[in-house]
């Protein structure tokens, strides 16, 4: 078999639970310097817990054992290419985590006055500068937690622009190519959605757009380049016609990583538009955060930003939280301040030509792999990718083999799998995103990979149905998962 | 570029395999009116060292290290060495959410423990695995109650965060739920419970409350629990001091905990990552947001874990999804789930007994806002000074003081909440207690 994989011992663990045992531990506190207190005594008997039933209990060696050995079944950038389209799984530089950890930053308090914190503020007063310059936006909020939460801050500052001219309006229009996170975003905005078909393009059908805007829309939620990888070559008139009729438009910007140096939303007129941190600007994962969403907009809408905002005085940053017409705070404290360290530690890394740079390797390792594996797979859109590729299932699935069983037996060849069956527009998907920091050799490799399951799918397809084979633990039955939920460890009785 | 793993030569055969002469090609189809023409107007980019160097000279322009007495909501507390040196694993660190069950077991094992841990701590039957933070946790706690009773508004203590209460509003603002705010007592610092009950009505879905309270105070939750229920609205118990749960009675009447769990994790980190988590009964299951873990088995009958329940979920129902929330802060609560099982049954008991111990010593030596039990922070009166000539002099003698009220509650602009946790030494709470003197502050 082709790959980088070959398979080794990998060590078995229980849960925590099953190998506690009583009076061990992990940790031991320095002696109390004052005089202990009775806790029923100054808090009432009734409201101290009885000992925590079936909580951990296991001598340091091993946590870290327990933990180190689950690592062991994780997949992860560090070790390999990781194409989950949309999710922009690039390699996330480790000196970032250092600069996170720098303990005068780790250390601050979100309360400490904030002649104390000028590190602080200066750092989130560059990133917002930065990230101004890079989307071609008037002004950014870092508040928000992810890309989710941005689009939530960005729909309630269309809202409230709307709302001070006099009607917030009623509707949002999603193309159906769209990110479920976006009508999720519209409906908790309090918007109904109205989902508008892609053309044969993949793209939204300029002819018939104008007609869609009523007076009823308050904005588009675009996604640029679209979900299938593609540019919206259209996006400048678009806007033009959503402002001619008195709705915005808002662009999720988790596609970024495909413009960034190269054009910027800001001067396509896109009106608010929301950035994965996590995603473009290489902060690490985490296995599903820690990420940060900033949320940049143009200047009339800079107003209802969540407060408080950064604001300079006689030299020296402070937070100003007079802001009469703001949305008010989307979360407590300022932002993932961790993660936005992370940020600006790339770009102050990558500067103008290294981020141009990162954006052209992507797009250029996209297009490599969609030429390699077009003679293979079926394409469905056939215009130019940007920094994602979508194929179809479709001559697969005569096999009887599905994008998931390809994705599975991908894993057995060494490599995590792309995004499987999305976007929903295209049936069976396959969603690659090679990203910037894949090596030819592995993009080769992956290449093969993919070639030779093609090939498996003709020849054996009970082989690719049934995968992985390698790995420790099996396909995994998430049917029953779903029918009979265990959401906790129990004790057996 | 460091971080790009191509030479000019392997870029050149790869556009020859694409038939392409520049990569400037690659663009073709962005119209040329939209792209930028020049460099993007940044400082050029830096080695390593350099970076470094800036952010440690950020970190130096802060002034940390010193003996803090902030808490309201983000506080310092011990975290043992492992949980930095597991959880910043590359295997953890940079894997994305585990959609694919299959190279993904270790961090979704992780989350499966990390959900019970929190039950038991909480008494709930489910938990999440995790929100942004407490503050967007105790909001979408309130839109589940919402969907959970089919009624419209909420009735939230005043003596919860006032950021947590800003983001409720801010999120209840577009849905049409009013929020009406409950009176704490002027002398407990607790919630008024008659007030509160006075308060709920057929249309209340929720009554909120966080204990310990902003102010430190325990609140009476199972009382207040049987007002809200007695007017068909459930229960929500919020908590900003994760470390509170390891003495604290988890209230058995609650219907959702919705809480923060820095405590357990990271050190303050000037306002986040941190870690929210919503834990709630199994009926009501299905109205909760968030990914959740579940246990399943392999082809091959082995256990083995999965996200599930995914129905609920915006990938899934789109416009129809309990919460748009989909990243969400896996790591922060794989450092929480380290972080316990490091401290253990015991070790946390003991955490949280110092922590009380230690605030009760420097409480003792100071005038009290309250009367109410309180757990690890309290109110203090600033009879000689204002709170903020209080800070300066502490500030005067390296100590990082409390959190001036006024800003939040006028009527407490003469007080201050102080916090106090294991970090602390007795001599710095003398040192405190000294300059809340007359004359102390000079
Ligand atoms: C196109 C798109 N939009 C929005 C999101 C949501 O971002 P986040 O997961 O950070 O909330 C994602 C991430 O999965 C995405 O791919």
């Amino acid at each position: 078999m082709t790959g980088k994989a070959r398979s080794h011992i990998v060590q078995d663990e229980p849960l925590v639970f099953e190998i506690s045992a009583p009076g061990k531990r992990g940790c031991q506190l320095p002696p109390l310097d004052v005089p202990a207190v009775d806790a029923a005594e100054v808090l009432g008997a009734a409201n101290v817990r009885r000992e925590i039933e079936g909580f951990p209990e296991l001598s340091e060696v091993e946590v870290v054992r327990h933990f180190t050995r689950l690592s062991t079944w994780n997949y992860a950038i560090d070790l390999g290419m990781y194409p989950l389209g949309s999710c922009t799984m690039k390699y996330n530089p480790r000196a970032n985590e250092a600069a996170a950890s720098v303990e005068g930053l780790l250390w601050a308090h979100p309360y400490q006055p904030e002649e104390t914190v000028q590190g602080c503020l200066e750092i989130m007063a560059r990133l917002e500068r930065a990230l101004a310059e890079i989307t071609g936006m008037d002004a950014v909020s870092l508040q928000p937690a992810a890309g989710a939460h941005g689009e939530l801050s960005g729909i309630l500052l269309i809202r409230a622009l709307l709302a001070s001219r006099g009607n917030p309006r009623r509707k949002i229009l999603i193309p159906d190519s769209a990110h479920g996170t976006n009508p999720a975003t519209a409906a908790i905005a309090g918007y109904e959605v109205e989902n508008i078909r892609s053309n044969e393009r993949g793209m939204i059908d300029i002819e018939a757009f104008p007609s869609l805007v009523t007076e009823d829309v308050a904005a588009l939620m675009i996604t640029n380049p679209n979900t299938l990888g593609v540019f919206e070559v259209n996006i400048a008139r678009i806007a033009e016609i959503l402002h001619s009729k008195g709705a915005l438009l808002y662009m999720d910007g988790a596609n970024m990583n495909a413009l960034v140096g190269i054009t910027r939303p800001g001067d396509a007129g896109v009106d608010v538009l929301h950035l994965n941190l996590h995603k473009t600007f290489s902060t690490p994962h985490g296995g599903g955060g820690p990420g940060s969403g900033p949320v940049a907009v143009k200047k009339e809408l800079e107003p209802f930003l969540p407060k408080p905002r950064l604001k300079q005085v006689n030299g020296q940053w402070r937070w100003d939280y007079d802001r009469p017409q703001s949305i008010g705070r989307v979360r407590a404290f300022y932002g993932n301040f961790g993660v936005l360290v992370r940020a600006l530690a790339y770009i102050m890394a990558c500067g103008p030509e290294g981020l141009r740079a990162a954006t052209v390797d992507a797009v250029l390792n996209s297009n490599y792999v969609r030429k390699k594996l077009e003679p293979y797979y079926d394409l469905p859109h056939k215009e130019p990718s940007m920094h994602e590729c979508v194929f179809s299932d479709r001559r697969q699935a005569r096999h009887g083999v599905r994008t998931m069983d390809i994705a599975k037996r991908l894993i057995d060849y060494g490599f995590h799998p792309y995004t499987v069956a999305f976007p929903l527009i295209v049936p069976g998907a396959l969603m690659i995103e090679p990203t910037e920091s894949e090596s030819l050799r592995e993009l080769d490799l992956f290449i093969e990979a993919m070639i030779a399951i093609a090939r498996e799918a003709e020849e054996n397809p009970e082989l690719v149905r049934t995968a992985p084979h390698t790995t420790r633990t099996s396909r995994v039955d998430e049917v029953t998962a779903a029918r009979k939920p265990i959401l906790r460890w129990r004790p057996e009785r | 570029m460091r971080f790009l793993p191509k030479s000019d030569a392997e870029r050149r055969q790869m556009l020859e395999a694409l038939g392409l002469e520049s990569v400037e090609e690659l663009f073709a189809q962005i119209p040329p009116e939209l792209r930028l023409g020049r460099p993007l107007a940044l400082e050029p980019g830096r080695s390593e060292f350099e970076v470094l160097e800036f952010m440690r000279a950020c970190g130096r322009q802060n002034k940390t290290g010193l003996p803090c007495f902030l808490g309201a909501g983000a506080y310092y507390h011990y975290r043992p060495v492992v949980v930095e040196t597991l959880a910043s694993r590359g295997e953890f660190l940079t894997a994305y959410t585990p959609y694919q069950a299959e190279i993904s077991q270790g961090l979704l094992t992780a989350i499966f423990e990390f959900q019970t841990m929190i039950c038991q701590l909480t008494g709930m039957d489910v938990a999440n695995a995790s929100m942004y933070d407490g503050s967007t946790a105790m909001a979408e706690a309130a839109l589940m109650a919402r969907r959970i009773t089919g009624r419209e508004h909420v009735v939230v203590a005043a003596s919860v965060h006032p950021e947590y209460r800003e983001v409720l509003r801010t999120y209840a603002h577009n849905q049409a739920i009013r929020i009406r705010e409950a009176p704490y007592d002027p002398e407990s610092g607790a919630v008024n419970v008659r007030a509160a009950a006075s308060l709920l009505d057929d249309n209340t879905a929720a009554l909120i409350i966080q204990s310990p309270n902003f102010f430190g105070v325990v609140e009476p939750l199972g009382e207040l629990a049987e007002a809200a229920h007695a007017a068909g609205a459930l229960l929500i118990h919020a908590f900003s001091e994760a470390v509170s749960l390891g003495l604290l009675a988890p209230c058995e009447q609650a219907d959702i905990v919705a809480g923060e769990l820095q405590s357990f994790a990271l050190p303050p980190s000037y306002g986040g990552p941190y870690a929210g988590v919503i834990a709630t009964r199994e009926k009501f299951v299905r109205q909760l947001p968030g990914r959740l873990v579940g246990q399943t088995t392999d082809t091959r009958g082995n256990r083995a874990f999965c996200l599930t329940l995914a129905t609920r979920e915006q990938h899934i129902r789109r416009e129809k999804a309990t919460s748009n929330i989909c990243t969400n802060q896996a790591l922060v609560a794989l450092m929480a789930t380290i972080f316990m099982t490091a401290y253990g049954k015991q070790g946390l008991r003991e955490l949280a007994e110092q922590n009380l111990a230690k605030a009760h010593y420097l409480a003792a030596r100071l005038p009290l806002r309250f009367r109410g039990p309180f757990f690890n922070e309290f109110v203090v009166r600033c009879e000689a000074q204002p709170p903020e000539a209080i800070n300066r002099a502490l500030a005067g003698r390296n100590i990082i003081g409390g959190l001036p009220l006024g800003r939040f509650y006028p009527e407490l602009s003469d007080c201050m909440l102080l916090c106090v946790t294991e970090m602390i030494r007795r001599e710095d709470m003398d040192r405190v207690a000294e300059v809340f003197q007359p004359g102390g502050a000079a």
